[in-house]
């Protein structure tokens, strides 16, 4: 620690941070653009200078720039005196020569750094005569939209695009007063990464696309705390609302888990919420498919009947709320509740919870995954299934460098003197996986296989690491160098999850942790499985499986089966869902969007997506998060568990009463060992700031209020009060930011009215947030070290070809999860359904790059994808997409030229 | 008159120095000496002795900066760097040129012994590309001298290894700056490098790398022959050594000679330079290149060029090539052409430089153009202020362009006032002559 | 062929032009002295141009493929640095200098001269692709101002009567 003085008044700074980083931990004003608190300081804007005096005696000082002076003990600075102050106002006027001053046309206007800087420095007079330099802008695809005009040149786009998230596709171009940021031509930005420039720019010149075509001030957005439903990751998100639309989902800082950045599966990927396909109304579908809305009290009745004296199945989901999960046993009982898992995912989930049971590795928060100092990826492409571990991971790459600078005495935040020093050099990072990925530019070694021979190859690493571990064998020298950089490291990291579908990578890679802790280091283990609350939902004690779940409905042994939130059709094999469906059990769906399996359905309930409703997910760490209900639905559309409390009062029970969400969760800690501390996860509905308020949805500038309904009514009504949760859907009460940090709905902040108003929110800057980082663990993130040797000691056996082809399963950030994949956007960047051969299986086939080739056995075509590293006989296909369900068949598969699959060419051909 | 960076051209009638030539003169024998005789320690130490300060413009103490690289394991693993910065794009300067064109294996021979001083193995020339027939001449001459064994392997017989490469740059002024000159020489974008970490412990490619001007490492040899204190003798003042010294503008006999450090300035300009043409009188005159404050010919034609003397009359030494003002000029049009230059030279990094030059540039084109007004005079004094103190901005490209300014609003303000009082340059009429 | 992203680039795969097998030896002669391939850039883009009299885009993704870099890192290079031209230029760029010491010796008048000489304006191609005129920083020939440079050929002591004898050396 070092005491500094900023203006007479002593504070507390630790040493070696930046001044800038320093009295913005303080909470104190100081304007700055190009410094990021996770990407460090280049001093590129100037804006954030201050004065430096050498001693007290010292009364002119120099100006300097705080982001690149260090914090040292006993040092004097002033953001307020005079000659600082006045070079700051220059510095805005500077940069407001070629500014378009178009803030009303301007999506960023009311949620502009530029605009906040501008008024902090008080700069207000436009001096300069100048014409001003005019661009013309990109097309940068259906994420992001590009104003070049408006750019301050502050190179913060770059920096996180490039140096942070590895996108090769937008660079700083030109020189000069003629510096632009963009691409050689237009063209979609590739990295997976590409929506928080919307976020790191500080003013509109990278704008979200989707936003702007249903455009709302940020003053006119009503938002909630939530968690990202798109995968297992749960980064937090503010998803915002305005007159019932969903308008758009913005970063929600948690010190832990996402940090500043989210991935564009989860930033682009709820626009689902607004689609025509959404399920609104109760309603009954007779066996002729025609759906007819029957309103909410007959379809009560009808639900109620239903229910009494049958013999009722419900299949729960891993996207629906823990609560609605709960509510679900709770009406069917256990021994006829199914989780709605598919049982390959089930099986790994369940050996995921057992290592982790085990204890001896830690389970890492992705700021953990950022100071490993060796990384092994066993099996799983997290870039496509939890892509921000991908941007994790990234950053854990960068340790040598910064510890390189480190020793070559470089303050950690100076960004680009660490970078030229370390030339690329990056900590070890070492990628398994089926397919090439796109973070392989990061790997010391790569190694492509068939998931189970990556399996026995993580065995083989254990066994090298340790002897008593099981052996295993295969790429030899790829084991070698494993073995050697995970043993030599202090804080070594293994990555899987269910993804390829292989418990074997689960269990190789416990053992490499396993053996890692044996040689006294400090190992984690990160397994990742693919939605939001799959966690959540395997943590239930349920009494059948899917399969067990359909066979009784198949059987007759059930007569009702109640599905929650899932499409079976994506968890099972279509002729064994079709098979139950068709049983004659009646069946009941409740879902946000028509999918096959409520096509089936004799009666339809609309039920509530994520941002319509409260509740909990259970991330990959075990860490419950409470998601909070962003607007109120319209409609008849209803939480599944207030669908399910509705049912058991239809069909004359006493139970399943809940008086609310909180009781809810109440009754499922109290019900489910495993989920003991969810209500640790955020304060009950009663809690009231500190001066007794509400928190509001709505910012303190919130406007038109009165005028929305305007069309419809003119008296205006009365805002709902929200016996749920501690929200007011208004503008009254207090978003100080000391509550809860699960309970922060937006920031902004006086004088900071964009996302950088953050920092008011925080202990300190890029720490916590001031009221503790939501959610909590459920899983013990040190438990003892149970395990040994003895857990995992049968690798899968090698993969061997033979008669067809085996599919593996891989998965694409936009396509392979549900509900993002409805998203406009992130539909509109999906894959055409794929499978990637071997040259010679395609050769043999008669296929090339672009054929199609149908598989009898999926009931599908797909397009031919061709890549040396697939092993032979075994073939990648995408799962998740329409017209390819997971999961695959287990067994080798025929696969055949398909001649009237269309070309990629000749549909675009065709338009 | 001693004077070992241009006797042998001058020897050579002019011509190109062959490295028969150079031999002939005493070349190649200081690089022996230190070679084969001298550790590197005690061939900085000699430099060190010798007060030998930078050429490039700064005047860092040579030896010292030499004497910040580290040796042995502290070195760490991989190849050191010795870069000549032969980018040569300061207006007004053409002393870099002269050297190498016509006397390439002087250069050579500093380079082998600062590299060698500094334990690098590797060096290259950084290279003005327009440079052309300095190209030539320093490519035939690398090529003879690795004829001889005086780069390449085992130079003189003994140990020592460096290889050398001429590399030439892609032309922006900003490549000069020496950290900017290690981005480029890496094949990026010449912006320059926030500092810490300084080039001697972390340059070219992350590793520890000494950046010289040619001028400098063409002093090193005569060092090395005639030592420290014959070196430290030559100068008149506090400054040693001797200097190539250069006259643009309207003078008699414009060029460059080699004279004693601290020649005064009327000997340059009435002696070597033959005075001002017929018809034409000194205004001011920017004593080092055009990034340097200007000097008056009632306060300042006394003065020893030197460092120090400069300085304290508010200016720099720089590059030592003057550049003349007469009293054609207008000072307020010549402080445009110079703001033009250094905005357009401006890399793009840093606010106060990328936009405030050009800002300052637009009021100088208005003032001349009699659309300017009182206020815009102040606001290129305050602008001018904030750009120009070191520190203010990422690197010294801005401080170097309001120096000319802020010193031709200091001794030609009435030019300045004139303009806007009467809407338009006094100058005008008078232009076209010459 | 990558295959586990998301999306495939939308490149400039149908742009790349090839390049000759001069261009590549001499390229691959720069990256075999440097740490790595990217170092080679600006050498890279110069040898091409040489070749080619600029850099088109085609050229640009194919000196990038080469590298091993995006044709947006190149690009970031190749528009920063005065010589490297990302537009057609004609056989001879005259460039003229308008730093202050050619100025105090009449450059801007010059400037003038020169351009109703060629009919063009700076930045601009003769309609014959003779001459491109661009103006440059000082050339480092201050004490024979003023100067300018006609291809690789340094002209001193410019003066009006003389253009069309120094022109006419180059066809
Ligand atoms: C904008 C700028 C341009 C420069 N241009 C040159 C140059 O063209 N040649 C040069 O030798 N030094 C130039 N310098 C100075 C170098 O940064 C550096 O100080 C010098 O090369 C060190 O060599 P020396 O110690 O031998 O003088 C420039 C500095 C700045 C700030
Ligand atoms: S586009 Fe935005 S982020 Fe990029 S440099 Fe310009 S202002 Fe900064
Ligand atoms: S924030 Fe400090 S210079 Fe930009």
């Amino acid at each position: 620690m070092a005491t500094i003085f900023v203006d007479g008044e002593r504070y507390e700074a630790k040493a070696g941070q930046n001044v800038l980083e320093a009295v913005l931990s303080q909470h104190l004003d100081l304007p700055y653009f190009c410094w990021h608190p996770a990407m460090g300081s280049v001093g590129a804007c100037r804006q954030c200078a201050i004065v430096e005096y050498a001693d007290e005696n010292d009364e002119r000082g120099r100006l300097a720039m705080a982001c690149i002076t260090s914090v040292r003990d006993g040092m004097r600075i002033s953001i307020e005196a005079p000659y600082a102050a006045e070079f700051r106002t220059s510095v805005i006027e500077w940069l407001m020569e070629n500014h378009p001053h178009d803030c009303p046309v301007c999506e960023e206007g009311g949620e502009c750094h530029l605009q906040d800087m501008t008024v902090m420095t008080g700069h207000s007079q436009r001096r300069y005569r100048g014409t001003k330099r005019t661009w013309r802008n990109q097309d940068l695809g259906p994420f992001i939209g590009h104003e070049m005009n408006r750019c301050i040149t502050c190179y913060r786009c770059v920096r996180f695009y490039r140096d942070y998230a590895g996108g090769t596709d937008l660079d700083a171009m030109g020189s000069r007063g003629r510096m632009y940021f963009g691409r050689v031509g237009d063209g979609k930005l590739e990295n997976e990464f590409s929506g928080n420039l919307v976020e790191v720019c500080p003013t509109g010149v990278f704008t979200d696309r989707p936003f702007s075509s249903q455009y709302t001030r940020k003053w006119d957005l009503q938002s909630a705390p939530s968690v990202c439903p798109g995968c297992a990751v749960g980064c937090n998100i503010f998803p915002s609302e305005r007159y019932g639309d969903l308008k758009r989902v913005h970063n929600r800082y948690h010190g832990e888990i996402n940090g500043y950045f989210l991935c564009d599966r989860g930033r682009f990927g709820s626009h689902f919420v607004n689609d025509p396909a959404r399920i609104r109304n109760a309603g009954t579908r007779a066996r002729d498919d025609v759906f007819e809305a029957r309103g909410v009290d007959a379809a009560m009745d009808a639900l109620g009947k239903m229910l009494r004296d049958r013999k009722v199945i419900g299949i729960g989901s891993p996207r629906a709320s823990v609560e609605s999960n709960f509510a679900l046993k709770s009406l069917v009982g256990r021994d006829s509740f199914c989780n709605g898992l598919a049982d390959g995912e089930a099986d790994l989930i369940a050996l995921a919870l057992d290592v982790h049971g085990r204890g001896g590795a830690r389970i890492p928060t992705l700021s953990d995954v950022e100071t490993a100092d060796a990384v092994l990826v066993l099996g799983e492409d997290v870039l496509n299934t939890a892509p921000r571990v991908a941007l994790s991971m990234r950053q854990a790459a960068r340790g040598r460098a910064l510890e390189m600078g480190s020793e070559a005495a470089i303050p950690g935040w100076q960004d680009a003197g660490i970078r030229g020093h370390a030339q690329g050099r990056l900590s070890p990072v070492f990628l398994a996986t089926t397919l090439p990925t796109r973070i392989d530019d990061i790997a010391t070694a790569t190694f492509h296989a068939t998931p189970a021979d990556i399996a026995r190859t993580g065995y083989a690493v254990a066994h090298r690491l340790d002897g008593d571990f099981a052996e295993g064998d295969a790429a030899d020298e790829f084991v070698e160098r494993v073995a050697a950089a995970l043993g030599e490291a202090k804080r070594p990291l293994v990555v899987t999850g269910t993804g390829s579908a292989e418990p074997g990578v689960i269990e190789a890679a416990a053992n490499i942790a396993w053996a890692l802790r044996a040689r006294g280091a400090d190992p984690a283990l990160l397994i990742a499985p693919h939605e939001a609350n799959s966690v959540g939902a395997a943590m239930l004690d349920a009494g059948l499986s899917l399969d067990g779940a359909l066979e009784a409905v198949r059987s007759g042994e059930a007569d009702t089966l109640v599905v929650m939130e899932n499409d079976l059709y994506r968890r099972a094999e279509s002729a064994r869902v079709d098979a139950a469906l068709a049983a004659g059990a009646e069946v009941v769906v409740m879902d946000s969007m028509e999918n096959a399996t409520a096509q089936a359905a004799n009666l339809v309930l609309p039920a509530a997506a994520y941002a319509e409703c409260n509740g909990t997910f259970v991330n990959y760490e075990g860490r419950a998060q409470r998601f909070y209900q962003v607007f109120e639905p319209g409609g008849e559309i209803a939480p599944s568990w207030v669908w399910i409390q509705r049912a058991a009062q239809a069909a004359g029970r006493s139970d399943c009463a809940w008086s609310g969400i909180d009781d809810l969760v109440r009754a499922c800690a109290d019900g489910e060992p495993a989920l003991a501390a969810i209500p640790e996860a955020a304060p009950a509905a009663d809690y009231r700031s500190e001066a007794d308020t509400r928190i509001p949805r709505q910012p303190h500038r919130y406007s038109g209020r009165t005028a929305m309904r305007a069309d419809v009514n003119v008296h205006e009504p009365k805002p709902t009060v929200d016996d749920e949760t501690p929200f007011s859907y208004s503008m009254e009460g207090q978003n100080t930011g000391r509550q809860p940090g699960s309970t922060v709905p937006y920031v902004w902040s006086p004088g900071w009215n964009s996302n950088q108003s953050v920092f008011k929110f925080q202990q300190e800057v890029g720490g916590s947030l001031s009221g503790g980082d939501p959610g909590a663990r459920l899983i013990g993130t040190d438990g003892p070290n149970g395990a040994d040797s003895a857990c995992f000691r049968n690798p899968p056996a090698a993969f061997a070809g033979g008669d067809g082809v085996r599919l593996f399963p891989v998965h694409a950030i936009f396509g392979s999860d549900e509900l993002s994949a409805r998203s406009w956007p992130v539909a509109s960047c999906s894959p055409p359904p794929y499978v990637v051969l071997h040259p010679e299986d395609a050769r043999e086939l008669g296929v090339e790059a672009g054929d199609g080739v149908r598989c009898d056995a999926l009931s599908a075509s797909a397009e031919v994808r061709i890549d040396a590293a697939v092993t032979r006989g075994a073939a990648a296909c995408v799962v998740g997409l329409p017209g390819l369900p997971e999961p695959l068949p287990s067994e080798a598969v025929a696969l055949s030229r398909d001649p009237d699959f269309p070309r990629e060419a000749e549909i675009i051909a065709k338009g | 008159m001693d004077k070992p960076l241009t006797e042998r051209i001058g020897q050579n009638g002019g011509q190109v120095v062959d490295i028969d030539a150079y031999e002939a003169g005493g070349g190649y024998a200081g690089a022996r000496r230190a070679l084969t005789t001298m550790t590197p320690e005690e061939v900085i130490d000699l430099v060190k002795d010798a007060n030998l300060r930078g050429r490039g413009g700064a005047g860092f103490p040579t030896g010292v900066k030499w004497g910040f690289v580290p040796q042995g394991d502290a070195a760490g693993t991989g190849p050191k760097y010795l870069v000549c910065n032969a980018d040569e794009m300061e207006p007004g300067t053409f002393k870099d040129r002269y050297l190498m064109t016509f006397d390439p294996h002087l250069l050579i021979e500093g380079v082998v012994v600062a590299a060698y001083a500094i334990g690098a193995e590797r060096a290259y020339v950084f290279l003005r590309g327009e440079y052309f027939e300095p190209f030539r001449a320093l490519e035939g001459a690398i090529a003879d001298a690795a004829g001889r064994k005086y780069l390449g392997d085992g130079i003189f017989g003994g140990e020592f290894n460096l290889d050398l490469r001429l590399h030439r740059s892609a032309g922006r002024y900003i490549c000069g700056e020496e950290t900017a000159l290690l981005n480029a020489l890496e094949g990026k974008r010449a912006q320059p490098r926030l500092k810490p970490p300084f080039p001697p412990a972390s340059g070219a490619w992350g590793r520890p790398t000494v950046v010289n001007n040619v001028e400098t490492l063409c002093c090193v040899p005569a060092i090395l022959r005639n030592g420290a204190d014959w070196f430290r003798d030559l100068g008149l003042t506090d400054d040693a050594g001797t200097k190539i010294y250069g006259v643009s503008g309207r003078v008699n006999n414009p060029g460059l000679w080699e004279l004693p450090m601290g020649t005064t300035i009327r000997e340059i300009i009435e002696t070597h330079a033959a005075g001002m043409r017929n018809g034409y009188k000194l205004r001011g005159l920017l004593p080092g290149g055009a990034s340097t404050d200007f000097l008056v010919p009632e306060e300042h034609l006394d003065l020893p060029m030197d460092y120090g003397s400069i300085a304290a009359a508010g200016s720099r030494m720089g590059t030592g090539t003057m550049i003349l003002m007469d009293d054609s000029i207008c000072p307020v049009d010549m402080s445009r052409n110079l703001q033009h230059f250094f905005a357009q030279e401006s890399c793009g990094f840093c606010t106060p430089c990328r936009e405030g030059l050009p800002w300052l540039e637009e009021l100088l084109t208005d003032i001349e153009e009699g659309r300017g007004t009182l206020e815009d005079i102040d606001i290129l004094e305050k602008n001018g202020a904030f750009i120009g103190a070191p520190g203010n901005t990422f690197c010294l490209h801005a401080a170097g362009a309001i120096e000319p300014l802020q010193s031709a609003l200091k001794y030609f303000r009435d030019d300045f006032e004139a303009h806007v009082r009467e809407g338009r340059c006094p100058y005008r009429e008078r232009k076209g002559d010459g | 062929m990558t295959t586990a992203g998301a999306n495939e680039a939308v490149s400039g795969a149908d742009l790349v032009e090839t390049l000759s097998e001069s261009e590549v030896a001499k390229i691959e002669a720069e990256c075999a002295h440097l740490p790595d391939r990217q170092s080679a850039a600006i050498d890279a883009l110069m040898i091409v141009q040489e070749h080619r009299g600029w850099v088109s885009d085609a050229s640009l993704f194919a000196i990038a493929r080469l590298l091993g870099m995006s044709a947006e890192a190149l690009d970031a290079v190749a528009t920063f640095y005065n010589r490297i031209y990302r537009q057609p230029v004609g056989r001879h760029v005259v460039m003229l200098c308008d730093s202050v010491s050619c100025y105090v010796m009449g450059a801007d008048r010059l400037a003038e001269q020169v351009k109703a000489h060629l009919g063009i304006d700076f930045g601009e191609t003769t309609p014959d692709d003779r001459f491109t005129l661009l103006p440059i920083v000082c050339l480092g020939a201050c004490d024979r101002a003023p100067t300018m440079l006609v291809g690789e050929e340094l002209v001193t002591d410019v003066e009006a009567g003389r253009l069309d004898d120094i022109f006419a050396r180059f066809e």
